[in-house]
């Protein structure tokens, strides 16, 4: 049973029009309006405080040494030099930093050396922000040190210098004498599953993280009953999250000794817990403050450089130490997507329904763990709904490497596997020659089906209407027709690519929210929530649900955009899309709670039975007439001063979602492919979405906007390189690496379905990462429509077209 | 942070030669577009920096009585492009600013720094090199002309002596009127971006002949280049898609394209033949003949 649902229903029907067609025609007030987001002017106008415009008195600066070489084990490590040199403060290697054994809660033993045995095993830890799992086997793996003896990738942190300023501590870096053993490099998947390699990881055979997906059905008995067996080979390329503000922290000792962390992060409360297991210290030690957030797109659901940062002010006294990242630091030091090879076996009858699906996948995860497995598992969990099939096999591997490590980003393997199976699935339609969108029509999932692994029920579902719309809105029929006589040196074709998601995590990690809720005496309140908003617009949206149970104006509802661990409520944070679902059942449930308790307080007041009074406009009326009893703020002065009853009125309430909801969608693109240059360009571009109810549509068409470029960069231009032998990056930096701009955008049209989804909050599902899956595999469609050549291999670069279309003779 | 142990700024070409002389460990940085990167990166530590900003001489564009175009030195990106002498006259090297970096850098980077870090994807060198640009060079003990197919040395080197300082780039009439010119910058982005390929042509015509052609390439070797046989060739030919194919070819020869993560040469070769001819296609038409089909 979940806790959500059920108690509240009744509440939830009298903001539904029953009458209509499944509840679509809801009559909030508050919930669906274009809110101005509640951060807008601190943010244009640049009061809102980053992590970087925070000062404390005598702040010291940290840097990190990055290890020059892709695979190495040091063999000597002198810091004498960079010690004397004066302003440095400390200077850290693996060797200053906590031993298994003496994991202890005495802060100030970094950097006092207390035992001679260099070899000591030292804590290791799993950098991933997921919630802590009771179940051991369930944990992410720990296999990475704060500073490491033994660099796994070109830009592993080898050591660290604390001192007085920038250039100071820049020198100092130069005077650390290090010696490596430089070992093999292993700077692909191929190379790191070559058997006899090199392991990366010590005790991890074949350099092979985890295996393992799952199988629904029979797929070789699938085939054997299909009319045609198609297969497939598609590729990804490393890109990264270019959050535009990169890593930056800074951590101190307050008066008890504790460490306070201020840091740009999309989970605070992970990062506690993963800097206190670091440390080897109790959680309760650490604090974490999470201030304005410049974007983190799963980068920063993730611990980078905040146990460092611990490490460097215990090892100064406690005195204030940042850590600021450049972006070249950052493009290698932190997170980046993995990169996939798949091989599909699909069998498909003539009428184009499919039976069954292999797909077999290789993540390269890059030098440590990370989120390792969980991209490529959560990839094929998220799949199953869209193509419901009596078979599906999905046997993904993850693989070591001395490369960049891979985390979360954006959709979380969905944008992986949605280019290779969206673009294998056109290849299919092409060769039965197929209308794309019948293929695909045929093969759709219905509302009520229940996926056979989580059981997680599809309650809604308008990816049919998404493709109606996107369909009209590209004008498909038309430009069909038009461009199917074309030639020059200009080709111009159509593509779309369908996705599905979740909202959060439910099965597979905990989904639990905290909410909080003050009503101030002028009948403003205040909300604190635990989710995190990153730029993404949750603290409006999670605002505006306040506003709807309470009727009250934005203007009365303040939330605090600052999440602090000693202070806010607990909450897992940003990552999943998950927040406007899972955070919004627990705002929801602190504002209903705030309801009853003012309605409880108007009925102490006037005698009035409380199941005869409602809240509406900031006044308590008569839920017959809608006649004015009270004003709410009567009600809220009395709750803080009345001689005899006084009892402000607040809530403060948890929800563990133990559900889940299928959001859906399509890209529709219509592209030109300049077939003497190889360069494509979108000419345009729809992504229609059926999130459920939309919160604020100006915002989800900002959210739609971003993802969809973020889209349109993956499948065109962006692609982290490195030097196969030596494993140097050859890009990491925003010149070099294809990021598009403004100017290479075209206009990005928005639209939605909007479903009610009975679980959400509001109907709600999720909308935060879905809009980046599918514009590259509905871009290389329409180059495929276009060019005749398929391209399955991402980016889609023009050196790469220009290969392609030379192949295919047509240069 | 930047890693500067000293800055001065002259408001005279006079007194900025006079402290080079006096200090020949000083590095000019004019709009700091350049420097502070290779500072940021490492390149230059401990600097002592001659700042350029102040000598407002250095500023102006103009055209002389002869018709020769000065463009100052410090001149901007943002104020070459807007400049109506420029637009009117050399289109192409407007053009080339605008598609150079991003608006904030385009208001501080100058034209006389884009052509002394001596890159060959300075935006700004295929068209001068094209326009058969003259630099003038001016140190403590006296000014000289060098053209700017001289200037460039290598890859990030230039013809400049120490304690000399370029203060003027010079456009004769005889290199650009009658002329007619397109700039295409192929990159991978419509902007902040590096060129693959620049491309800058000019061309007379002459009834139904080129009088003369020039092509200026940028990115196509370690240096701005221009492709002579190519120009050469097409010197009297008559005005034909055949003989613009066949100068996209020969222009091919002059490129020194090479195999790297950027490009492959093949590739790049591919661009410099096809580029040209459609740079070439559009310069005839901006030079009153025909357009080709």
């Amino acid at each position: 049973m979940t806790n959500f649902m059920g108690n509240n229903s009744s509440l939830r029907d009298r903001f539904m029009n029953k009458s209509g067609d499944g509840g679509k025609e809801m009559a909030y007030t508050v919930v669906g309006k274009s809110v101005r987001k509640v951060d807008a002017v601190a943010k244009v106008t640049g009061k809102a405080m980053y992590t970087d415009d925070f000062f404390e008195r005598d702040m010291l600066v940290g840097k990190i040494l990055h290890s020059p070489y892709a695979h190495a084990l040091i063999t000597t490590i002198d810091v004498s030099r960079a010690k004397a040199l004066p302003g440095v403060e400390a200077v850290l290697t693996y060797k200053d930093l906590p031993r298994i054994s003496y994991a202890t809660s005495l802060p100030g033993m970094i950097g006092a050396d207390l035992d001679d045995n260099e070899d000591l095993e030292r804590i290791k830890i799993g950098t991933a922000g997921h919630p802590y799992s009771l179940d051991p086997a369930h944990r992410d793996v720990e296999d990475r040190h704060i500073l490491t003896k033994k660099a796994r990738f070109v830009g592993d942190a080898i050591a660290a210098v604390v001192a007085t300023d920038d250039l100071i501590a820049e020198k100092a870096l130069k005077l650390i004498d290090v010696k490596y053993e430089v070992l093999e490099a292993l700077t692909s998947t191929k190379a790191a599953l070559r058997e006899g390699a090199p392991l990366i990881h010590e005790g991890c055979e074949g350099n092979i993280l985890a295996s393992g997906g799952f199988t629904i059905g029979d797929v070789e008995e699938a085939f054997k009953e299909s009319d045609h067996i198609f297969e497939g080979e598609y590729e990804t390329s490393i890109v990264q999250h270019c959050h535009l503000e990169n890593q930056t922290s800074y951590a101190y000792q307050d008066p008890d000794g504790r460490i306070v962390i201020v840091t740009s992060t999309q989970i605070p409360q992970i990062v506690r817990r993963i800097v206190a297991q670091a440390l080897g210290i109790p959680w309760g030690r650490v604090r974490v403050i999470k201030p304005f957030v410049g974007g983190g797109f799963g980068n920063k659901q993730d611990v980078c450089i905040e146990p460092l940062n611990a490490a460097m002010t215990l090892a100064v006294g406690g005195r204030p130490v940042k850590i600021e990242l450049a972006r070249e630091e950052c493009m290698i030091d932190t997170r980046t997507r993995h990169a996939f090879q798949f091989k599909i076996k699909t069998g498909i009858n003539q009428d184009g329904k499919i039976n069954g699906i292999h797909i077999s996948a290789i993540s390269n995860t890059g030098a440590y763990a990370s989120h390792g497995h969980s991209i490529a598992s959560s990839a094929g969990g998220k799949f199953r709904f869209l193509y419901p099939t009596k078979a599906l096999k999905f046997d993904p591997i993850t693989v070591y490497t001395n490369l960049p490590v891979a985390g979360a980003m954006r959709a979380y393997g969905c944008p992986q596997l949605f280019y290779a199976f969206e673009s294998h699935l056109e290849d299919i339609a092409k060769r039965l020659d197929m209308d794309p969108i019948e293929i695909r029509s045929k093969n759709l999932v219905e509302v009520g089906y229940v996926d056979p692994i989580s059981k997680t029920k599809v309650m809604s579902c308008g990816i049919r209407e998404c493709i109606e719309k996107g369909k009209a809105l590209i004008k498909w029929d038309k430009k069909k027709a038009l461009y199917r006589e074309q030639s020059g040196e200009k080709l111009r074709g159509l593509g779309m690519a369908c996705f599905s998601y979740s909202s959060g995590t439910y099965p597979v990690a905990l989904e639990l929210a905290g909410a909080r809720i003050v009503l101030n005496q002028d009948g403003s309140i205040q909300l604190q929530i635990g989710a995190t908003d990153t730029g993404q617009g949750s603290d409006t949206a999670l605002g505006q649900m306040v506003a709807e149970v309470l009727s009250l104006p934005m203007d009365m509802v303040h939330v605090l955009s600052t999440q602090d661990t000693d202070i806010s409520p607990f909450d897992t944070g940003c990552y999943a899309s998950r927040q406007t679902y899972v955070s919004g059942m627990a705002v929801e449930k602190a504002a209903l709670e705030v309801k009853g308790k003012i309605l409880s307080f108007a009925a102490s007041m006037t005698d009035i039975p409380v199941d005869r009074l409602d809240l509406l406009e900031q006044k308590i009326v008569y839920k017959h007439s809608g006649e004015s009893v009270l004003t709410l703020e009567q009600v809220a002065m009395q709750s803080y001063y009345d001689r005899v009853l006084a009892k402000p009125i607040t809530s403060d309430v948890s929800n563990n979602a133990r559900i889940n909801a299928i959001p859906f969608g399509v890209t529709f693109a219509e592209v030109e492919v300049d077939i003497k240059t190889g360069k494509i360009k979108v000419l345009e571009i729809y992504n229609v979405h059926d999130s459920g109810t939309i919160v604020n549509p100006k915002m989800a068409e900002g959210q739609v906007q971003g993802g969809v470029s973020m889209g349109i960069g993956y499948a065109l231009s962006e692609q982290l390189l490195f030097d196969e032998v030596t494993g140097k990056p050859l890009n990491n930096n925003l010149l070099d690496y294809k990021l598009p701009t403004m100017m290479d955008m075209p206009d990005i049209g928005v639209a939605f379905v909007e479903t009610h989804e009975s679980t959400g909050p509001f109907g709600v599902k999720s909308l935060g990462e879905p809009p980046t899956i599918t514009p590259a595999p509905a871009i290389r469609n329409a180059v495929l429509d276009a060019t005749g050549v398929a391209f399955n291999r991402l980016p889609m670069n023009p050196q790469r077209v220009f290969e392609g279309l030379k192949e295919a003779g047509l240069i | 942070m930047y890693d500067i142990s000293g800055y001065y700024e002259a408001e005279t070409v006079a007194e900025a030669t006079a402290l080079l002389a006096k200090n020949p460990n000083l590095r000019l940085i004019a709009g700091g577009t350049d420097v502070l990167i290779k500072m940021h990166s490492g390149q230059i530590a401990d600097a002592e920096l001659l700042s350029l900003r102040k000598i407002k001489s250095l500023n102006t564009i103009r055209k002389a009585e002869d018709g020769t175009i000065v463009i100052g030195a410090m001149a901007t990106f943002t104020k070459v492009f807007n400049d109506p002498i420029l637009r009117e006259m050399i289109p192409i090297l407007t053009e080339a600013a605008i598609s150079m970096g991003g608006p904030q850098i385009r208001n501080i980077a100058t034209i006389g720094g884009n052509v002394c870090n001596g890159a060959t994807s300075a935006d700004s060198a295929s068209s001068l090199f094209a326009l058969n640009a003259q630099l003038k060079l001016e140190g403590h003990q006296g000014e000289r002309l060098v053209p700017i197919r001289k200037f460039y040395l290598g890859p990030g080197k230039v013809a400049l002596q120490p304690g000399e300082i370029l203060t003027e780039i010079l456009i004769a009439p005889d290199d650009y009127q009658g002329f007619g010119g397109q700039y295409i910058k192929f990159a991978m982005r419509e902007a902040m971006d590096i060129a693959t390929l620049a491309v800058a042509v000019v061309c007379k015509l002459q009834a139904k002949t080129f009088a003369e052609v020039r092509i200026g390439l940028g990115v196509a070797g370690p240096t701005p280049l221009r492709c002579l046989e190519a120009e050469e060739y097409a010197k009297g030919q008559e005005i034909s898609a055949q003989t613009v194919a066949e100068i996209g070819k020969l222009a091919v020869n002059s490129a020194k394209a090479r195999t790297s993560w950027r490009a492959s040469k093949d590739y790049r070769e591919h661009l410099v033949e096809e580029l040209v001819q459609r740079a070439l296609k559009k310069a005839i038409v901006n030079a009153g003949g025909e357009e080709l089909v």
